[in-house]
C-alpha cells in the first residue's frame, strides 16, 4: 500500500490551497485523511457456519478512503463524481452527520472531534446541509413555520414568540411569500420546497453549507433561479459552500474549485476554470467528454467503457484502471498518489509521475 | 420489420416527407376531470413522425409532455380521458380502438421506456421470464425462439454475458443495466415507435452517454422512430432531428434541432436555453425565467406564458395560433405574437 506516499503529498497540497486564497489563516473547514467504512457484520448463522469452516468474511465498503479536503472561507467547492463514488458520504462527514471511521476534522484550525457535547453543538450549527430531494427532506406533517423555525427555537437563537416573525424574514430572504408559512410542504412546488430547505438550513445562521445535489430534482428554469439564489446568499451572508453534484454544467457554473471523486478517493482537484479547460486525470477527461452541450448538434455519443465497479470489491491499484484507456501494468498494482501537478492542482495518475 | 431503407432516409428530412407519416397526431386533447376543475394536460397537440426519426419533446414538469406520451400509448387513467383529436399509426386510428386491440398494439407496434426502470421491471420475476412474456404475448412462437430473441435484444443494448444475465433478477442489475434491460424489452417486438419518457434522467453521465449511444445506433439501424421526452436540452440537442417545446399543454415551438436551438422564436424556448448553466459563463448570474410553471387548473387567459414573459402585452390575452417562425424555415412554427427574430 502506498499510504505513506499519499500522506507525504497531502500536506503541501492543503497549504497550497490556503495560500492561494491569500489569507494565511487556516481553512474554514479541513478534512484530514478522513475515511468512512460501512461494515456489514456477520449474523449468528454465518458465525456458526464460520466455526465449521465456511470462511464468510465481513463485507466492508470503503465509502470514503483517506480523503483530504480543505475549504477556505468564502469559497465554493464543487464535488463531482458518479453515484456510489462516496461524494454524498464525504458531504455528510464534512457536516458531521456521519462519524468518521478515521481521520480528523478541523474548524478554523481547531479540531472538532472529542469536544464536549455543548461545544460540539455550537460548532455543529455553523455547518448545515441542504438535501437532494425537496420532497423527502421536509416532514410532510409539519407546517413551514415549524420546519424552518424549529431549530432556531430549540437551540435558543430566538424565543418561541419571535418564531413567526423570524420565519417570515427567513422565507423572504429565499424568495418565498411569508404568508404561506402556515402551509404544509405538499402545497408547494418543487422549486418552492427547495427554497424551504434552504431557509431551514439558513435559519440557524450557518457559515458553511453542504448542498447535496440540491438542484438535481428541479426543472431547468427553476434550477437557474435556485442557483442564482445560492449565489446571492453567498454574497449577502458570506457563506462557504461544498456543492455536491453529478451535473458538471452546474458545477462549472458555480464553483471556484472542483474536486473529482472516484470510488471513495479524490482523483483530481484544482481551480474550476483550469480543470474544465485542461483536465489531467483520464477519468476527469472522460467525465468532461460526456457533458451535454446544448450547442452540440447530432453528436455521436462515445461511451466510456463499463460502469463504476462495486465498492465492495474495488479493483486494486488505481480504482479507475479497468475503464482507463491509458492503463499501464503499474496502475493495476500501486495506488497513484494525489500529487501537485501545478500550483493549486493535484491529480492522482501514474501518467504524471512517469512523465515527470 | 420496419427497417425500410427508404423510410430511414425520410427520417433525416422530415419536413419534406408529407406522404403518409408513420404517426400522425391531430388536435389531441387529454383532459383530467378533477374535483378542483378540468386540467387540460394536453391541449391541442398536433405533429407527425416519420420512420427512423428522433423527435425531442421538451418541457418542464407539468407541461404535458409525459401525458402526451401516455395518450399515444393509451395509458390515460380516469379521471383523465382523451377528449378530442386523432392519433393515427400507419393510417390506423388509435383513439377509437377497443381496449383489447390497443393492448395488442402496446408492446408490439408501440413501446414505452419509463424514467424509472424499476417501474417497468417486476422485482420478483427473472429477466428471462419478463422478456419472453413480452414476446409470447404478441407473437406465436415457441419458448426457445422467444428466449433466443430475448438474448439477442440484450446483446443489442450492449449487455455482456447475456446468458447469465437472463437468469438474474432486476435487483442484481445496476441502474444503468436495468435501463438497458427496459430498452431491450421495448425493442423485443421491433416496434414502429418507441416513446422514451426521461429514460436517462436518473442515470450517471457516463452511463447516460452509453445509453444515448445505444439508442442512437438502434434508431439508425432499425428505422424505429423515437419520441424522446425530456426536460434536458443538452441531451436532446445531440440526439433529435426535430424538437418540440411544450408549455402548459401546448406545443409552443417546433422545428428542426438547428432551428430551435440556434434561432429560438418563442420567448419560453429562449428562456429555457438561457437557463442552462453551461451556456452561462462562470461567475455570472444565470439568466432565469421569473415565476414558475402555472397551475393547469388556473391558467392565465390567452398565452399561458405571458405572466413570465418580458415581451408580453395586451395582445397576449388572446391565444396565439400556430404560425411560421421569423426564421422562415420550413416546418419551424411557434405560438407567439411577439417572437424573437
Amino acid at each position: 500500500m502506498s499510504v505513506s506516499n499519499v500522506s507525504s503529498s497531502v500536506v503541501p497540497g492543503v497549504r497550497d490551497v490556503a495560500a492561494a486564497a491569500g489569507a494565511g489563516a487556516p481553512p474554514l473547514i479541513a478534512l484530514e485523511r478522513v475515511s468512512r467504512r460501512f461494515v456489514k457484520s456477520l449474523d449468528v448463522a454465518t458465525r456458526i457456519a464460520n466455526t465449521l469452516g465456511a470462511k464468510v468474511r465481513e463485507e466492508i465498503v470503503h465509502a470514503v478512503d483517506g480523503v483530504d479536503l480543505a475549504i477556505t472561507a468564502g469559497e465554493v467547492v464543487g464535488l463531482v463524481g458518479e453515484s456510489g463514488c462516496g461524494k454524498s458520504t464525504l458531504g455528510r462527514l464534512a457536516v458531521g452527520l456521519l462519524p468518521l471511521s478515521s481521520g480528523a476534522r478541523r474548524w478554523k484550525g481547531a479540531p472538532l472531534d472529542g469536544l464536549p457535547p455543548a461545544k460540539a453543538r455550537e460548532f455543529q450549527l455553523k455547518m448545515q446541509m441542504i438535501f437532494q430531494d425537496p420532497y423527502a427532506s421536509l416532514n410532510p406533517r409539519m407546517r413551514v413555520v415549524e420546519i424552518v423555525g424549529e431549530a432556531p427555537v430549540a437551540h435558543g437563537l430566538i424565543r418561541r414568540r419571535q418564531q413567526t416573525e423570524f420565519v417570515g424574514l427567513q422565507l423572504n430572504r429565499v424568495g418565498l411569500d411569508p404568508t404561506l408559512m402556515r402551509r404544509f410542504p405538499h402545497q408547494f412546488s418543487g422549486g418552492q420546497r427547495a427554497r424551504i430547505g434552504i431557509a431551514r438550513a439558513l435559519a440557524v445562521k450557518p457559515e458553511f453549507l453542504v448542498c447535496d445535489e440540491s438542484v438535481a430534482a428541479l426543472d431547468v428554469s427553476i434550477q437557474a433561479q435556485v442557483l442564482n439564489l445560492f449565489d446571492d446568499l453567498r454574497g449577502a451572508l458570506g457563506l462557504t459552500y461544498l456543492f455536491i453534484s453529478h451535473d458538471l454544467g452546474v458545477v462549472q457554473h458555480i464553483s471556484d474549485r472542483v474536486v473529482i471523486m472516484y470510488l471513495g478517493r479524490v482523483v483530481e482537484e484544482g481551480p474550476s476554470r483550469e480543470i474544465f479547460a485542461a483536465p489531467n486525470h483520464p477519468y476527469t477527461q472522460a467525465l468532461l467528454a460526456e457533458v451535454g452541450k446544448v450547442e452540440a448538434k447530432k453528436r455521436t455519443f462515445v461511451p466510456i467503457k463499463g460502469e463504476i465497479p462495486s465498492p465492495l470489491a474495488p479493483p486494486p491499484g488505481c480504482h479507475f484502471h479497468p475503464r482507463c484507456p491509458h492503463a499501464m501494468p503499474r496502475c493495476r498494482v500501486e495506488v497513484p498518489p494525489l500529487d501537485a501537478i501545478a500550483p493549486g492542482r493535484r491529480s492522482a495518475c501514474w501518467l504524471n509521475v512517469t512523465a515527470a | 420489420m420496419s427497417a425500410d431503407p427508404v423510410a430511414v432516409s425520410q427520417g433525416t428530412a422530415p419536413a419534406t416527407a408529407p406522404a403518409a407519416p408513420l404517426l400522425a397526431v391531430l388536435g389531441l386533447r387529454t383532459h383530467f376531470f378533477t374535483k378542483a376543475g378540468v386540467v387540460k394536460a394536453v391541449d391541442d397537440v398536433s405533429f407527425t413522425l416519420a420512420a427512423g426519426e428522433v423527435l425531442g419533446l421538451v418541457g418542464e414538469s407539468g407541461s404535458g409532455k409525459s401525458m402526451t406520451g401516455y395518450s399515444l400509448m393509451g395509458l390515460i387513467d380516469p379521471p383523465g380521458r382523451v377528449v378530442e383529436g386523432s392519433i393515427r399509426l400507419k393510417g390506423q386510428e388509435l383513439t377509437t380502438l377497443p381496449a383489447e386491440k390497443m393492448r395488442a398494439l402496446r408492446g408490439d407496434r408501440l413501446a414505452m421506456i419509463f424514467q424509472d426502470p424499476m417501474m417497468t421491471l417486476n422485482p420478483v420475476l427473472r429477466i428471462d421470464h419478463q422478456m419472453t412474456e413480452a414476446i409470447l404475448a404478441h407473437r406465436d412462437v415457441g419458448r426457445a425462439a422467444a428466449l433466443a430473441r430475448a438474448r439477442e435484444a440484450l446483446v443489442r443494448v450492449g449487455i455482456a454475458s447475456p446468458d447469465a444475465r437472463l437468469k438474474a433478477y432486476p435487483h442484481q442489475f445496476s441502474g444503468g443495466m436495468r435501463q438497458r434491460v427496459a430498452i431491450a424489452i421495448a425493442l423485443l417486438n421491433e416496434p414502429d415507435v418507441i416513446i422514451a419518457d426521461e429514460p436517462t434522467t436518473a442515470l450517471d453521465v457516463t452511463i447516460q452517454g452509453q445509453i444515448l449511444y445505444e439508442v442512437q445506433k438502434l434508431a439508425r439501424e432499425t428505422g424505429t422512430a423515437l419520441i424522446w421526452i425530456t426536460h434536458d436540452l443538452s441531451v436532446i440537442a445531440g440526439l433529435a432531428d426535430r424538437i418540440f417545446v411544450m408549455y402548459a399543454g401546448k406545443i409552443v415551438e417546433e422545428g428542426t434541432t438547428e432551428d430551435v436551438i440556434d434561432h429560438p422564436a418563442h420567448p419560453y424556448t429562449r428562456g429555457l436555453l438561457d437557463s442552462v448553466p453551461s451556456r452561462n459563463p462562470y461567475g455570472q448570474r444565470l439568466k432565469q425565467i421569473p415565476g414558475m410553471t402555472p397551475s393547469l387548473i388556473a391558467l392565465p387567459r390567452g398565452c399561458a406564458f405571458r405572466e413570465r414573459c418580458a415581451r408580453a402585452d395586451a395582445m397576449c390575452e388572446a391565444m396565439p395560433e400556430t404560425t411560421a417562425a421569423p426564421s422562415g424555415r420550413a416546418g419551424h412554427v411557434m405560438r407567439c405574437f411577439h417572437p424573437l427574430a
